[in-house]
């Protein structure tokens, strides 16, 4: 099948779906790429490196978008202004496209889309599961926004993230707050330690507080019980005295601060606003904000979407397209999420797709399958984290099953009291020679009681085997007994002869293979 | 020789044996250990042949060269994944030649001794054939479950208990008839004869009772037994040698069996009595959600970005005799600069130090091998776990779930690590019958086939 790469048409928007590496291993699986000649040019990708690979170059838009049966694109499909055309027109009749749609957001789009009987792939709905996280474009890009917020942070800050004790004076590190400790907070957290920064995270998230201290990061407590994990690993709207305190450790910690990158969005809601003005107010003259949700409306009250602007001296930063601006990065990972996603689409390797919905990860991902809206999908299985059920199981007390008719300290005592009176009732009738054996017998069993106590775990086996060609010593018994004239005793005894020194021979001799091979 | 020349030799022996079995507690010194043990044996039979009552030299050099033969070829052929087969029929030869050795001891008449010296020297004769019998029968079915002969799982008559208690009573019972025979100045071999038919099926019942997990425990008590076998033939023949000797064994394979037993946190009784996984309180939490599989590249890809790798093996390693493989693999990341270490649980495979033996086998070194309580806080630290055909010693519901049959069991918390990779054949259960969470974990990822050729494609796609 063929596939299409449009220029991204979007203005500012500098990525592109896929990369001269990621072309090659698609071409690996048996299909044809095309490309809108200029289409990596603003993620320095020249038409000639894609053509290195194999990629075909067209010049125009139009053919470009009708020859292909697949397009892979970055944004949903708008308004071409120089050919005066929508995007989604453009395609043929039964092509596939696979690019971010935003569904919920863009209803319009989905409903042109389905009547112009396309079959569309969202790259924001793949579904949040371990196997569909190779091919989590909102993963990747996240990812990326995060490391850009602080890199931009940094562009506004007046002084240094490390601190410094130099010859002019002792210079004190940066302190950003991280707000939101998903991908794009992880990724900010791990980004302002790199440049020497003190790190503090909120998250409502409990679980991720592990995640926050594996990263050097300092997690801010709320002294509130609340879960706030929704499914799918996002975060859930939380209560309103959870919001509260919340707000009340925010204000504190935002005159502490430096530099707040904010990262909160519960999934088809709009941002929650956590910095409010008052808070903005009273931040150092010379702070930062980075609002990574101004797309959605801001967790900031101050944020203005796509500009930077400077309310009570403090700078807000409110773009939205941060992966754009480390277009080569993003585009390299983009594609290779499509890649996967293309690969899964074709387990054959024969150059076809197959949207099969049995599959779940395609089956989320698929928004419009021949024309027929499929969104929202139904909700995916979960894989099983340990279900509550099962904790309720650990807490319930087990029932004692059975009463012991005995009380405990005679249990205890009884064995200790019938050895006694066995070894009493011994000593009373046996002769002299037996307790001389006996004597013999419970001295040697303390002795292999000791002896054996300390061997390690990895010689059990050859000890074992060797054990068994010592106890074959029981060949001596049987030697004394050779030379009788009954000749039932005498085969008796030879065969046990026969039978005890297979084992000595074999027990010592495999026991000394065996530890020829242990090696250091 | 005189007499107390061979008391002295026997005494050497008894300290050979002893230093034997103490030189087997480290790695160091095990190979000195096993000599010791030659040595001690070589002097203990030397010793007894020319103590001046033997004289059928012929059939006693012929009946030592013959079985030697078999031995050595046996021991030289045998492959380390079937070590514990070997072991158990071995310790059938030990328990046969007790049965054997108490037979020609009951029925020579040259020893003239009588009242109660010769009552204690019939029931010596009496306990010695019965734990020889058992010893013999019952390793004789572990060798045929380990070889696969017989069916692994526990075979449940109904009332065994009873059943056991019964040929209890009755081996009793002949006890009592065949010294009052004795005493009459009677030929007893009849009632004998029985207890012996009595102790070959109390053997037969006992280990087809239990299931192929426990086999571990089984080993080491046949082992036990084995050993005070040779202990009662002590006591019959008066032989201080036998006695010390079959003493040291017995308790070491006690110790061993309780070793084993406390690693699957089960009662030795319990074992014993057999019917693994039939006694659970409730019903265990039903297993739900989705295994992801992941291919042999996908595995090889994230084997290169890890740092520490842990290797858990389980009896599947040795079934598919994969372990060379695994030490090819080992030894590439080695060179790759990461860290590898394998993490042993006590009960894994079929016999005590299985696993050990077989990663020794691939050269393995035995430095990077440890045990499960030396690794198991060290999890949070891992990237990639590979559980290699390992179930119920991997299994979180030992832990968690306090009606799964494995309840309390210690096991190795692979899952506390970033990635566990668990090979396996298919999603069938363990041999405990026990589903395992583990593999429907979010962290957990399945490389399903034979446990061979998948290492094998993994380790071409490191390769490349």
């Amino acid at each position: 099948m063929k596939i299409g790469i449009p220029k991204e048409i979007h203005p500012g928007e500098k990525r592109v779906a896929t990369t001269p590496e990621a072309a090659a291993q698609i071409i690996k699986l048996g299909f044809s790429i095309s490309i809108e000649t200029g289409a990596g040019l603003n993620a320095n990708i020249s038409d000639e490196a894609y053509q290195a690979t194999g990629v075909e170059i067209v010049n125009d838009t139009q053919v470009l978008w009708q020859q292909s049966d697949i397009i892979l694109k970055v944004r949903a499909p708008e308004h071409n202004q120089t050919l005066d055309k929508d995007e989604a027109d453009l395609l043929s009749p039964g092509a596939c496209l696979i690019s971010f749609i935003w569904p919920a957001q863009n209803e319009a789009l989905m409903q042109k889309l389905a009547n112009n009987q396309v079959t569309v792939l969202a790259m924001d709905s793949v579904p949040r599961m371990s196997r569909a996280q190779k091919l989590d474009a909102l993963s990747s890009m996240a990812n990326i926004a995060g490391y850009r917020a602080i890199v931009e942070a940094a562009q506004f800050f007046g002084r240094f993230f490390t601190g410094q004790i130099t010859a002019a004076g002792k210079i004190p590190p940066a302190k950003v707050l991280v707000i939101g400790a998903g991908v794009a907070g992880l990724a900010a957290i791990g980004t302002a330690k790199g440049m020497g920064a003190i790190v503090r995270s909120f998250d409502t998230r409990p679980e991720v507080k592990e995640q926050i201290e594996s990263m050097d990061a300092e997690f801010l407590m709320l002294d509130f019980k609340e879960e706030g994990g929704g499914t799918g690993g996002y975060a859930k709207t939380m209560s309103k005295e959870f919001i509260d305190a919340e707000m009340a450790l925010f204000a504190e910690q935002a005159k502490e601060v430096d530099i707040i990158v904010t990262t909160a969005l519960i999934p088809g809601k709009p941002a929650p606003k956590l910095i409010t003005a008052a808070m903005v107010e009273s931040m150092k003259p010379g702070s930062v904000i980075v609002d990574l949700a101004a797309e959605q409306g801001g967790n900031c009250e101050l944020t203005e979407k796509n500009q930077v602007v400077v309310r009570h001296d403090v700078t807000l930063i409110g773009y939205t397209d941060l992966p754009s601006r480390l277009a080569n990065q993003s585009s390299q990972l983009y594609a290779t999420n499509l890649r996967h996603l293309l690969t899964e689409l074709c387990p054959e390797k024969n150059g076809n797709i197959n949207v099969n919905m049995e599959d779940e990860v395609i089956r989320g991902t698929t928004v419009i399958k021949e024309g027929k809206i499929t969104w929202p999908p139904p909700a995916p299985k979960l894989s099983a984290s340990p279900t509550p059920q099962n904790a309720a199981a650990t807490d319930t007390p087990k029932e004692s099953t059975k009463k012991s008719f005995l009380p405990a300290f005679v249990k205890q005592l009884l064995p200790i009291v019938t050895a006694g009176l066995i070894l009493f009732g011994i000593g009373a009738v046996a002769p002299e020679s037996f307790m001389t054996h006996f004597t013999v017998f419970v001295l040697s069993c303390f002795v292999g009681y000791q002896v054996i106590w300390n061997v390690s775990h990895s010689l059990h086996t050859p000890l074992m085997s060797v054990t068994n060609a010592i106890s074959s010593i029981i060949v001596i018994g049987a030697i004394v007994q050779i030379s009788t004239a009954n000749s039932t005793v005498t085969i008796l005894a030879g065969l046990a002869i026969l039978l005890a020194s297979i084992n000595i021979v074999g027990g010592f001799f495999v026991t000394r293979r065996m530890l020829e091979m242990f090696r250091k | 020789m005189s007499h107390s020349l061979v008391t002295m030799s026997y005494i050497v022996a008894a300290i050979l044996f002893i230093l034997s079995l103490s030189g087997l507690s480290n790695q160091e010194t095990a190979r000195k250990g096993n000599y010791y043990g030659m040595l001690g044996m070589a002097i203990a039979i030397i010793a007894t042949t020319f103590s001046g009552s033997v004289t059928a030299f012929g059939i006693l050099v012929a009946a030592l060269i013959v079985g030697g033969a078999i031995g050595a070829k046996a021991a030289a052929k045998v492959e380390m994944t079937q070590m514990p087969e070997l072991v158990a029929i071995m310790h059938s030869l030990v328990g046969m030649a007790a049965v054997l050795v108490g037979y020609a001891n009951f029925m020579d008449h040259a020893i003239s001794i009588s009242g109660v010296e010769k009552t204690i020297h019939e029931v010596e004769i009496y306990i010695g054939i019965l734990i020889g019998a058992v010893t013999f029968s019952g390793s004789v079915i572990a060798f045929g479950k380990l070889s696969e002969k017989i069916s692994g799982k526990p075979l449940l008559l109904p009332g065994r208990h009873w059943l056991n208690l019964l040929l209890l009573i009755a081996a009793i019972v002949l006890g009592y008839v065949f010294l009052q025979q004795t005493e009459a100045g009677g030929d007893a071999i009849i009632p004998l004869a029985i207890m012996t038919g009595i102790a070959l099926i109390f053997g037969v019942h006992m280990v087809m009772a239990i299931g192929g997990a426990d086999m571990p425990v089984v080993i080491s008590m046949l082992n036990s037994y084995s050993g005070w076998a040779a202990a009662a033939t002590g006591f019959m023949l008066s032989n201080d040698l036998l006695i010390v000797t079959g003493a040291l064994v017995g308790s070491s394979g006690a110790i061993l069996s309780y070793i084993m037993c406390r690693a699957m946190n089960r009662h030795f009784l319990s074992v014993i009595a057999g019917g693994f996984g039939t006694s659970s309180g409730g019903e265990s939490a039903a297993i739900e959600g989705e295994v992801q599989p992941v291919t042999a590249e996908e595995t090889a890809q994230l084997l290169k970005e890890a740092k520490n790798v842990m290797i858990i093996p389980g009896y599947g390693m040795a079934v598919a005799q994969a372990q060379h493989t695994v030490n090819e693999i080992t030894k590439l990341l080695r060179d790759k600069g990461k860290k590898v270490r394998f993490g042993i649980h006590p009960v894994a495979g079929r016999m005590p130090g299985h696993m050990n033996v077989l990663l020794a086998e691939a050269k393995v070194p035995y430095d990077i091998v440890f045990e499960m309580d030396e690794i198991n806080d060290d999890f949070p630290n891992v990237d990639v776990s590979i559980v290699i055909g390992a179930n119920d010693i991997v299994n979180p519901s030992a832990l968690n779930d306090p009606n799964s049959p494995i309840a309390g069991m210690p096991v190795i918390e692979c899952w506390k690590g970033e990635t566990t990779i668990v090979l396996k054949r298919s999603m069938a259960s363990g041999y405990a019958g026990v589903g395992n969470p583990l593999f429907v974990l979010e962290n957990t990822r399945m490389l399903f086939g034979d446990a061979n050729a998948t290492m094998q494609a993994v380790l071409k796609a490191l390769k490349e």
